[in-house]
């Protein structure tokens, strides 16, 4: 039962939006090459999801334990304040980069320890630096949003290589990264074992704990690398804005993906194509004139259908009255 | 050795004594903070985050968790300006109908939660995108509200000697937490609520109405959130799409500094009003303050959410090791 892949679900969804979207615009996933860079729908989706699709990745595995993060988007608006503060006294780009990675993984840090330590529940203890987390960001900040000039900066969310724009090839990578790593080596296993149940997996002599705190380590990493990315896409340390509502659309990427929310079983593939699903979604609104403001009406009804499908529940019953119908028949 | 009835009310009495603590201190480092008017604007300006937390008590004792309640309060506010201001239809038609489709969301999401056993989180961040979006999509602008009714209502105070004069929103929020108080603690509904929260097989095993009592919370949290809108464009004198953004964490933590447990099974609507109060204390410090930022609001709520959170925690394991 737990094997079942809802990957060609995700695949079907995926084809009808874009069906959907080539009868209203034939020219939809048409790709042109305009001053020697890649440019085309398919490409602004990639590069406009490449953030939520970071987030997602690094969500995958805190889920995949059977926790949550909700304090990503908020650590997002932490490490663009790190950024701007760091890259305005004058520091190198790498400098800032690792700076706010590992502002990022030391709030991951924090909500490991209260997690696997200590023993709250995932949704409770991240909901805390959820709360604080934007007050800290607004106080690096001092309150005002930073401007940042620095084109090196700018080139990691809005730059191109060969045509190609480097925000995606960045998240791709790592996304390649953590699927051979999750796949090649025992860390998958460790992190569905401990999720699926972890009293057997500490019997069974797992470090369950670190693997748990690890995984949320690994999150705010990712996250801290996702704030300087929004900090480079708009040039600004905003702590109101930066990374608003984005772990909603993170935890929604990586649960349409078909990574169980109850944890014990992860899709790092999913996970991407759950992203890109969303931001297909988001353009689409975009280019139909759906007001920014509405776009969550359909959203919501995407996450009641998902959860619908998912639902163990609903499977059985449908069955149920299959095998009744047949049996009248 | 703290006895089980002392144990049990820790939490609360912990609750109580931070108030007392921060109030004093802000009592005696800003003149004037010590007065009926401060005292009752407290309860007022947060009448709204009050309302809703009564309700979201009661569905994290049952031990679930509604994000949707700040969306419900945005889709209220600027339903009931709509059709007042922009219809003329009159507020006594309108209330009625915004309770109702606040209470059909909460029914709605009750309903999937139970009976498809989706997480309560998922769900209702639907509802809350749902609620929001529709919001939105009745008016983007703000829309001011003239009504008769709307207007005696904002006037209205009840007057308590000569300084002291307690108005509207203030009487309701104590009327609803009194009320939340009775539910709660006084009839089988609240305690339903708390055996399903504190072990839900043992609950179905007992013959308790799970199901039924599951569904009943958030239908009666919608309509809460739903109430806690209305008074939000009474006390605005208008109705606006993102009214109560981000009011459900707000809600949460407020709960949780009350000393509720937030894995459901035990609390107090007693100490959800304190950790309303406190709430208040701390913006109206921040007030009186002048030179402190506001964001130094996020940073405290957050510190004391951490601090009660791990005193629950220490607590609960003394209780399981007796």
């Amino acid at each position: 039962m737990k094997s079942r892949s809802t990957l060609p679900w995700l695949l079907a969804g995926l084809a009808l939006l874009i069906g959907l979207n080539l009868v209203a615009n034939p020219a939809f996933l048409k790709i042109t090459v305009q001053d020697g860079h890649l440019f085309g729908v398919p490409v602004d989706i990639l590069t406009q999801g490449s953030r939520t699709m970071l987030l997602a990745l690094g969500l995958t595995l805190v889920i995949a334990t059977g926790g949550v993060d909700l304090s990503v988007g908020s650590v997002v608006a932490i490490t663009g304040a790190v950024c701007a503060l760091m890259l305005n006294t004058g520091a190198g780009l790498a400098a800032t980069v690792a700076a706010a990675v590992g502002a990022g993984a030391l709030a991951g840090g924090g909500n490991g320890l209260l997690v696997a330590r200590i023993g709250i529940q995932p949704i409770v203890a991240t909901l805390i630096l959820m709360v604080a987390g934007r007050g800290i960001a607004q106080l690096l900040c001092g309150g005002q949003v930073l401007i940042i000039a620095n084109p090196a900066f700018e080139f990691l969310a809005n730059g191109f290589v060969l045509g190609v724009p480097v925000a995606p090839l960045l998240v791709v990578a790592l996304f390649v990264g953590t699927h051979a790593f999750v796949r090649r080596t025992a860390a998958g296993l460790f992190i569905e074992a401990v999720g699926d149940n972890e009293t057997a997996s500490r019997f069974a002599g797992l470090a369950a704990a670190r693997v748990k705190a690890l995984a949320y380590v690994f999150c705010g990493a990712c996250a801290g690398f996702t704030g300087v990315l929004t900090a480079a896409n708009i040039r600004a340390a905003d702590a109101n804005r930066a990374g608003e509502n984005a772990e909603l659309d993170a935890i929604f990427a990586v649960v349409v993906g078909g990574t169980a929310l109850t944890g014990g079983r992860l899709s790092i593939m999913g996970t991407f194509l759950g992203a890109i699903l969303i931001q297909t979604l988001a353009t689409t609104m975009y280019y139909r004139g759906v007001p920014p403001a509405v776009a969550p009406v359909p959203k919501a009804l995407l996450i009641l259908a998902v959860s619908l499908l998912q639902s163990e529940q609903l499977r059985s019953r449908v069955a149920a009255l299959w095998r009744r119908k047949e049996a009248a028949s | 050795m703290i006895s089980g009835r002392l144990a049990r009310h820790l939490p609360l009495l912990a609750t109580g004594g931070i108030l007392l603590l921060l109030f004093g201190a802000a009592a005696v480092a800003y003149d004037g903070f010590l007065s009926s008017r401060v005292i009752v604007n407290l309860l007022a300006d947060n009448a709204f985050l009050g309302i809703a937390a009564v309700g979201m008590t009661l569905v994290i004792f049952s031990g679930g968790i509604d994000l949707s309640v700040g969306a419900v309060i945005g889709f209220t506010s600027i339903f009931t300006a709509t059709l007042v201001t922009g219809r003329g239809l009159h507020p006594a038609v309108v209330w009625p109908l915004a309770i109702g489709f606040g209470a059909g969301l909460g029914a709605l999401m009750g309903t999937l939660i139970h009976a498809f056993r989706l997480p309560a989180f998922l769900i209702t961040l639907a509802g809350m995108f749902l609620a929001r979006g529709t919001a939105f999509w009745l008016n983007t602008d703000s829309v001011g509200i003239t009504h008769p009714w709307y207007d005696a209502l904002a006037n209205f105070d009840l007057a308590l000697g000569e300084s002291i004069h307690v108005p509207a929103a203030a009487l309701l929020l104590l009327a609803v937490v009194g009320a939340g108080y009775v539910v709660a603690h006084h009839t089988r509904f609240g305690r339903t609520l708390l055996a399903i929260g504190g072990n839900e097989q043992s609950a179905l095993l007992l013959g308790l109405p799970v199901g039924r009592a599951r569904i009943a919370v958030y239908t009666l949290n919608g309509a809460g959130a739903a109430l806690a809108g209305i008074v939000a464009s009474v006390y605005t004198s208008s109705g606006n799409a993102s009214m109560g953004l981000g009011l459900e964490l707000d809600a949460i933590a407020v709960v949780v500094i009350g000393g509720t447990l937030l894995a459901g099974g035990r609390g107090h609507v007693a100490g959800t009003l304190l950790g309303v109060l406190i709430f208040g204390t701390i913006q109206a410090a921040i007030l009186f303050d002048g030179r402190l930022s506001s964001w130094w609001m996020r940073i405290v709520v957050g510190a004391l959410l951490l601090a009660f959170i791990l005193l629950q925690r220490f607590l609960v394991r003394g209780v399981g090791k007796r």
